[in-house]
């Protein structure tokens, strides 16, 4: 073992260091904000004069934060619950080995993460003022099920790469209608990617501000573009208390991600068996 | 379908045919299905996404508001030499149209106008607003309101302004603009602003791509080379921030580098700077570079990742084992077959930076916005849909001749987030 992955042991030492400096950088900021959510006093330094839990306090009583929050929650579920529906139906379509143009039709349905955002925002704009969708949560759900969808049909389709046809097969063998053997039996199995391309959905609405600057009021304000503005006005430790909730958020969401993603493993595994 | 036209007379082939056509049919009603599943979703997207920007992107060649309200002028114009002095027809044409055309048409037209010579739309304004009242001659009414209108110049700007499509935005978008006789030149200094915003866009990608690079490559091959738990912990550390929200990440960089911010805090506290003249490090390029590059450093470090897991160590170890040093075991071997990594990283990284808005926006000075900035400015800020729409197109022609290389070097299947 006498590669420069083990030897000499000072370029080890070296690449430990660079890759700790190099996660520091990564982590620093998410982990330095947290702690500056509970500061008594409404400064960005350490150390901190005294512990208070009045910036979560001005979170929870402000009535313009909680209705970003709760747009941003209606949003994001019913966006999710469209562009889940509407990409786990495309991508079993897509992979139907008699799918004709499926390339042309991939490029399409993915077309909305590959667009810059702000051409997206000001083309959704544009069109959405000319039919009176402007200021609207109809209007921002439709949007974000547009930007989700991609989601959903690149992790359903990958899911279903691994699928067994021969399943379905078996399945109309024993009588069952082809909308009966999806789903019973397809859907099932490839629910693990349906999940994830619907955790997917939601945080990619859940995080969007670009849109929502553009085509939301102030009655429809979001989440992010409510932090979008208490960044740009006046920074106070409030944005530091919803940041840190939405680290507990993405946390969270990081922790069932990867849940799901050894369920599909495990279950590709079995498969294979 | 070969077979049958082979053997038009055979009539044993007639069988075969109706085989060839019953399965035929079979195979088209199964790429019905396939089709239906995918269209609901197909006809959302065309309706709610592809529909308009194109329609948007159509508003950068789009040049009808001058004809739709004034339809009289730009006929009698049609004729005219643009040298000889306007005549009384002419000049009834106009004042019909002013009077008839509603208000925001013409309003519309004037902005237009004014793209092409400053002072243009206060001129036609004030002249749409009194010669409502006016009655013939008209010549005489619209010199009274305004004598540059006996000079032919303002009418060839008019004349200019008459075609369905022009190519001004687009040119414009790259400084560049038509002169009297049609060709092409750049514009004047003080209005050259756009090729800057490019070029600065395209230095701030590169930037943050290089950055990246630098950053993401030795991480991941530390990451690569753990084993078991090691490599699961040092791979969330990644991720998380990786799924934190992008206006966390940025407001926590905000909180960070300030003035009075904690790094700034803490070097004071160390005694390293002094308390009166902490370091810009917001508002400005370095802002700009330290939190973009640590949003997009994940889209770099995971492909590389996922490539270097796959390169055998058993390679190095032949390469050692014939006598090669680290060094050149490295170059030779390890980095040549991480280079599929480092391109679609280096990619990605870069085609995402280009279209960056927010986080420029947050952190970055007046001399650091970029593109986005200025589409969203000539959109929401302005009203100039014409320029919204040419550095729209720029931007999508850009990043789409990008993804078309990366769908050729990486594979645009493999472009998975997670």
């Amino acid at each position: 073992m006498t590669n420069f992955l083990s030897f000499p042991r000072l370029f080890s030492i070296l690449l430990w260091l660079a890759g700790g400096l190099v996660i520091l950088f990564l982590i620093a900021p998410i982990v330095a904000i947290v702690p500056l959510s509970f500061n008594a006093e409404p400064f960005f330094t350490y150390p901190m004069p005294g512990l208070s839990l009045r910036w979560y306090r001005e979170f929870f009583d402000s009535n313009v934060w909680q209705l970003a929050l709760k747009n941003s929650i209606i949003v994001a579920v019913f966006a999710t619950l469209l562009s889940t529906f509407l990409g786990t139906l495309a991508a079993i379509g897509l992979s139907r080995p008699s799918c004709p143009a499926r390339a042309t039709l991939t490029a399409i349905l993915i077309s909305p993460m590959i667009v810059p955002v702000i051409v997206s925002a000001v083309g959704i704009y544009y069109a959405f003022a000319a039919v009176g969708l402007l200021n609207s949560l109809t209007g921002l759900v439709l949007a974000h099920t547009a930007i989700g969808a991609p989601f959903v049909v690149i992790t359903v389709t990958a899911t279903l790469a691994s699928f067994d046809h021969n399943l379905m097969r078996a399945a109309s063998s024993l009588g069952a209608a082809p909308v009966e053997a999806t789903l019973r039996i397809m859907l099932p199995v490839i629910a693990p990617g349906v999940a994830s391309g619907a955790l997917f959905a939601f945080v990619t609405s859940f995080d969007e501000v670009v849109i929502a600057l553009f085509i939301a009021g102030s009655e429809e304000r979001t989440l992010p573009r409510q932090m979008w503005s208490g960044v740009r006005e006046t920074l106070s430790p409030t944005i530091a208390a919803v940041a840190t909730l939405l680290i507990l958020f993405s946390t969270l969401f990081l922790a069932t991600i990867q849940w799901l993603q050894r369920r599909a493993e495990r279950q590709k595994i079995a498969h294979r068996d | 379908m070969v077979i049958a036209t082979m053997n038009e007379s055979d009539g044993s082939m007639i069988a075969a045919r109706t085989r060839v056509k019953s399965l035929g049919s079979a195979k088209s009603k199964a790429q019905l299905r396939a089709l239906l599943l995918v269209a609901p979703l197909l006809i959302f997207l065309l309706l709610v996404f592809v529909l308009p920007i194109a329609l948007l992107l159509t508003r950068a060649v789009d040049n009808r508001a001058a004809s739709a309200a004034l339809p009289y002028t730009m006929s009698a114009l049609s004729g005219w030499d643009e040298k000889s002095p306007p005549d009384e027809a002419l000049f009834a044409a106009f004042a019909t149209d002013l009077k008839q055309s509603p208000r925001d048409q013409i309003a519309e037209v004037a902005k237009r106008l004014n793209y092409y010579e400053t002072g243009m739309r206060s001129m036609l304004l004030k002249t749409a607003r009194t010669i409502r009242n006016a009655k013939p001659p008209y010549k005489a009414a619209f010199v009274a309101i305004d004598s540059k209108w006996e000079t032919p110049h303002y009418w060839t700007l008019i004349k200019n302004a008459s075609p369905p499509f022009t190519d001004y935005y687009l040119l414009a978008s790259l400084d560049l603009e038509r002169d009297a006789s049609g060709a092409i030149g750049r514009v004047s200094a003080e209005n050259a602003v756009h090729v800057d915003v490019l070029i600065r866009t395209f230095v701030v990608s590169a930037s943050v791509t290089v950055i990246c690079l630098f950053l993401g490559y030795p991480l991941a091959a530390l990451i690569a080379r753990s084993k078991g738990a090691v490599a699961n912990t040092l791979l969330i550390l990644v991720l998380l921030p990786f799924w934190t929200s992008l206006l966390v990440r940025t407001s926590a960089w905000v909180v960070l580098l300030q003035g009075r911010g904690v790094i700034n805090s803490a070097l004071i506290w160390l005694g390293l700077i002094d308390p009166a003249h902490p370091l810009d490090l917001i508002y400005n390029r370095i802002g700009v570079l330290i939190a973009m590059t640590h949003i997009l450093l994940p889209f770099m470090l995971l492909p590389i990742y996922s490539v270097m897991k796959g390169i055998p160590p058993v390679y190095l170890r032949a390469a050692s084992s014939l006598g090669a040093p680290p060094m050149s075991a490295f170059f030779r071997i390890y980095l040549p077959m991480s280079m599929p990594g480092v391109s679609a990283g280096g990619l990605l990284v870069f085609i995402l930076a280009l279209g960056y808005y927010i986080t420029p926006a947050l952190v970055g000075g007046p001399g650091d916005q970029m593109v986005s900035y200025f589409i969203a400015y000539y959109s929401n800020q302005v009203t100039n849909w014409g320029m919204a729409a040419a550095l729209s197109t720029i931007l999508l022609v850009a990043v789409l001749i990008l993804y078309a290389v990366y769908n050729r070097i990486v594979g645009i299947d493999r472009l998975r987030i997670g």
